[in-house]
């Protein structure tokens, strides 16, 4: 258990250690052009920040995150869909790096829940309105 | 009839709570693992971060001897721990080269000078580049490459020194 607790301790340390570094030119730039611009927040505010991992990067200001910002940004300055740099951290870092969920068998039941309790709600209310009616 | 469908509402908290408790039994691992274990390693060229290392690339990593790639940085706490188990791995004749992340090559020079070093090709990655490229999330982290550069193994974290030998093992293996 100690072993653990230190283990565990050794994994934090990391996250409170600061490099010294500058950070990276657009981690903290806006692009020029405010139209690329849009395209890259839209898709950092879906990318999970990999050292805080309930934060997007767009919210985070650990140095990761600004370094990820600062590839977004540059790869759509770059002319790159954000798909295209979606899928690319994707295949690195697996779907957990983004915070949106692809449509496949296994998310079928998160797409379909919406869906399935409106209808259902929809014929609980019908039946309310009918007996009322009564 | 409807008397048994009040208890719906209830069944459905017990069920919530059932899996709230499970959830908390186990809590969900936070670790990110790189999905390139088993594909090759990507295209990259470092510089050199220090004189008398050269630069690091991927070119250097298919050359039909598996090597281990530490990612590391001087600013990292975990790897002044982990030095000296890479200085065995090393004496045990197993070639490391480094990754050196979001780093300056003076500080870099300063932590090899307290803590050893161990390390072949020492490439200089300062905004995080290759290690995004690599799928890997943090200092210090290890990938094994086999000499057709493809990536046998990601240690996450330090290697301990009770680590070391699966570690070598899975070198030995990868020959």
């Amino acid at each position: 258990m100690r072993r653990a607790a230190l283990a565990l301790l050794l994994l934090t340390a990391p996250l409170a250690a600061q490099p010294t570094m500058p950070s990276s030119p657009y981690a903290y730039t806006q692009l020029p052009d405010p139209k690329q611009e849009a395209e890259a927040k839209a898709l950092m505010e879906t990318l999970r920040c990999l050292v805080c991992q309930g934060q997007s990067i767009a919210d985070s200001n650990a140095d990761m995150a600004g370094d990820m910002r600062a590839l977004v940004r540059e790869r759509i300055r770059a002319g790159e869909k954000p798909e295209a740099i979606r899928r690319w951290l994707i295949e690195r870092y697996g779907e957990y790096v983004s915070y949106r969920p692809p449509v496949e068998p296994l998310t079928w039941p998160l797409w379909g829940a919406p869906v399935i309790l409106l209808v259902l709600g929809l014929f609980l209310a019908r039946g309310r309105f009918r007996r009322r009616r009564r | 009839m409807r008397r048994g469908l009040l208890w719906i509402p209830l069944g459905i908290f017990a069920l919530l709570l059932v899996v709230a408790a499970f959830a908390l039994r186990n809590p969900a691992d936070p670790t990110i693992r790189s999905r390139l274990v088993g594909k090759p390693m990507p295209d990259f060229a470092l510089a050199p971060s220090q004189p008398g290392h050269p630069g690091l690339a991927a070119a250097d990593l298919r050359r039909g001897q598996p090597r281990l790639v530490n990612v590391f940085a001087s600013w990292c706490v975990p790897c002044r721990i982990e030095a000296p188990v890479l200085t065995m791995l090393k004496q045990r004749g197993v070639p490391i080269d480094a990754i050196a992340v979001r780093d300056r090559p003076e500080d870099v020079a300063a932590f090899l000078a307290d803590n050893g070093d161990p390390f072949e090709r020492i490439g200089d990655d300062p905004r995080t580049r290759v290690q995004f490229a690599l799928g890997s999330s943090g200092v210090p982290e290890t990938f094994l490459v086999d000499g057709r550069g493809i990536i046998r193994l990601q240690h996450i974290g330090p290697i301990n020194a009770d680590e070391a030998d699966d570690i070598y093992r899975a070198w030995r293996d990868a020959k």
